[in-house]
């Protein structure tokens, strides 16, 4: 097995009473690709805010690479290889598309306030490498429209796709994806799904929040299952879509004919492939 | 301004890139239909093509310059430094309040810390007033690290609430010091000298030299690395942090810079006015710098200088209106933010058409 990338150990972080994450425990190995998937209100989003420093765990442990970063700030835990996406969209909206991808670059770009100021040789540098790399990116993800534009008057689909490139840029060696495949139309997903092979393909772990279960059951290497805060079940999509825990988890069933039925529409929707499927 | 090619060469066109340049062969004929209904957008194209030329920066430079061989009277020097030093403070406000959205309201504060650092030091140990100015320098960034490090944690509302607070604590401490000068101020601060020219012409030029520079540094700042960080932050504090920008770093150096603008405009105008007291630097003095920006245009440079130098010398054309002429200036401004909120010269989307391009024709 490849180096051990992420280890989340016993984490938890709880809002009033409800506790959202409730020592959750897994680990992401490097350049593979995990799913999280689980009932609304499972805590995965929250898992992700608490490995990315948004919301600071009340117990446990993250630590990335052999370090750790619990409760660093996110600004900290993002310079040191984690880049993220958004649930609902957070481009900077009145900023050109180029503009946006900069932003992963920001940490890499040399320039102090010198070279902004008097355009030195190095200023020049650094934004045309910036200029160069934005391209590239947005050519990455198949970002072809105008790239110039205010971001905010893109369609929701390129929008998702530059948020991906802007994550990308910061070159990270994970990725977190929450939801990308969100309000997206069959077409635009079997090009999501293409295009985080091809992320994959860079030697990016990519670890993915999602509840369309045909890009999950073909994307994933490992999905973990979260229920209450907790991890439920973890193994590959061939075992998970068996797992009774994780069938009641979804369906709250209790008796047998229950489970036979949602086992029969979880392989049926399996096999099914990409297909707009909600459980 | 560049244009992208949709489709690279060499590149086999996919359903979903026809699909896109389809859509952009239809948009001229939605254009030119658009146009020809109104040519209100034909200017707007004038005036925008017109303020991305790299010319109108220097030609409104050498016009600053050019002015007192224009005209020398005492009274059109005067109120032309007052302008310049207006400017400014705009611009550098505008770091502050345009790029990285931080509402500040004490911006005066600074401004005052400049100049009475500049007029105690040249009047009290009589230091020659360019001395002054590393001292100066150093002053506004010791100020801005003290009033921002409490109050840059702070958001939106409660940050202008603070930073309105410390604004009228610097003014109420210089009316109460007796070092300052208490209500009286200071007065006989030195100029810079007259290198053998009429001493206000001498000063209107290092004033426009200083003015000059600090514009054109305020521009290029925010479209360098650190302006794009401050309008990330401005966007979206939680998406800025997920790309590993120190937001509250990011923020205290756009609050630093703006107070060091404010210092240098501060020795500017005590060596202007050779007399300093407290209400020099009220709350009326923050309210219209910011004025001068939000009416300008929030995060535009040519914007913000247009703003700046309405907002300080229409007081004075309406000099004939007497007693009326207030009320016509706040009449006047309150139309146009009615007509135009975003401002005179809003700042321009798009990437700017300068020498990047080459690498962005590299890129493509």
């Amino acid at each position: 097995m490849s180096k051990l990338l992420l280890d989340v150990r016993g984490m938890a972080v709880s809002f009033g009473g409800v506790r959202a994450v409730d020592g959750l425990t897994f680990s992401v190995h490097e350049g593979e690709v995990l799913s999280v998937i689980g009932p609304n209100g499972a805590g995965k989003t929250s898992a992700f805010n608490c490995i990315t420093g948004f919301y600071k765990p009340s117990a446990g442990s993250v630590s990335f690479d052999g370090t750790d970063i619990t409760g660093k700030r996110p600004a900290v835990i993002a310079a040191s290889g984690i880049a993220r996406t958004f649930q609902n969209l957070r481009l900077f909206g009145d900023l050109t598309v180029l503009d946006n991808v900069r932003a992963g670059m920001h940490v890499r770009i040399r320039q102090n306030f010198l070279d902004a100021m008097l355009h030195t040789p190095r200023y020049w540098r650094g934004e045309d490498t910036a200029a160069v790399e934005a391209h590239e990116w947005l050519d990455f993800v198949g970002m072809e429209y105008d790239r110039t534009a205010q971001i905010r008057n893109l369609p929701y689909g390129e929008q998702r796709r530059v948020e991906i490139a802007r994550a990308l840029a910061r070159r990270p060696r994970m990725l977190l994806l929450d939801e990308p495949a969100a309000g997206l139309n069959h077409g635009e997903k079997e090009r999501l799904l293409g295009l985080m092979r091809r992320i994959a393909a860079l030697g990016i772990a990519v670890v993915l929040i999602e509840h369309d279960m045909g890009l999950v059951m073909e994307v994933s290497e490992r999905i973990v299952v979260m229920s209450y805060g907790k991890e439920i079940a973890e193994g590959t999509p061939a075992a998970i879509r068996s797992n009774p825990a994780v069938i009641e988890a979804y369906l709250g069933g209790e008796d047998e004919e229950t489970h036979a039925e949602a086992e029969r529409i979880a392989a049926e929707k399996g096999s099914r492939g990409t297909a707009e499927v909600e459980w | 301004m560049n244009d992208e090619p949709t489709l690279r060469a060499g590149e086999k066109p996919s359903a979903y890139v026809s699909a896109v340049e389809e859509h952009t062969r239809m948009a001229p004929a939605v254009k030119e239909a658009g146009t020809s209904a109104s040519s209100r957008t034909a200017v707007a194209e004038l005036v925008s093509k017109g303020l991305a030329s790299r010319w109108l920066g220097t030609g409104a430079a050498v016009a600053a310059l050019a002015l007192p061989l224009v005209s020398s009277s005492t009274y059109v020097i005067q109120i032309a430094v007052d302008a310049l030093i207006f400017v400014m403070l705009a611009v550098g406000l505008n770091i502050v309040v345009g790029y990285c959205g931080l509402l500040d309201l004490g911006y005066a504060a600074f401004f005052a810390i400049g100049a009475y650092t500049s007029g105690l030091l040249s009047t009290r140990f009589e230091w020659p007033l360019i001395a002054t100015l590393p001292v100066v320098v150093i002053a506004a960034i010791v100020g801005g690290l003290l009033i921002g490090g409490p109050t840059l944690r702070l958001r939106s509302d409660y940050l202008a609430i603070v930073t309105l607070g410390f604004g009228e604590i610097i003014r109420i401490t210089a009316n109460n010091l007796d070092f300052t000068g208490g209500p009286n101020g200071l007065y006989g601060i030195p100029d810079f000298g007259d290198f053998g020219l009429r001493a206000d012409i001498a000063l209107y030029w290092i004033t426009a030299v200083v003015v000059i520079a600090a514009v054109l540094f305020s521009s290029r700042l925010g479209r360098g690395r650190i302006g794009r960080a401050w309008r990330f932050v401005r966007e979206d504090e939680d998406a800025a942090e997920a790309m590993g920008i120190h937001t509250y770093r990011v923020k205290f150096a756009a609050y630093i810079a703006g107070a060091v603008f404010g210092g240098i405009a501060g020795v500017l105008f005590a060596a202007h006015q050779t007399a300093i007291s407290p209400p020099s630097f009220n709350f009326l003095w923050s309210a219209l710098i910011l004025m001068a920006v939000v009416l300008g245009g929030m995060a535009s440079t040519p914007g913000v200088v247009v703003g700046a130098l309405v907002i300080s010398l229409l007081p004075e054309l309406l000099r004939g209106a007497e007693n009326w002429r207030y009320l016509i200036f706040g009449l006047l401004l309150i139309v146009v933010m009615v007509f135009r909120p975003q401002g005179l010269l809003p700042a321009r989307t798009g990437e700017p058409g300068r020498r990047g391009h080459r690498a962005q024709e590299g890129a493509s």
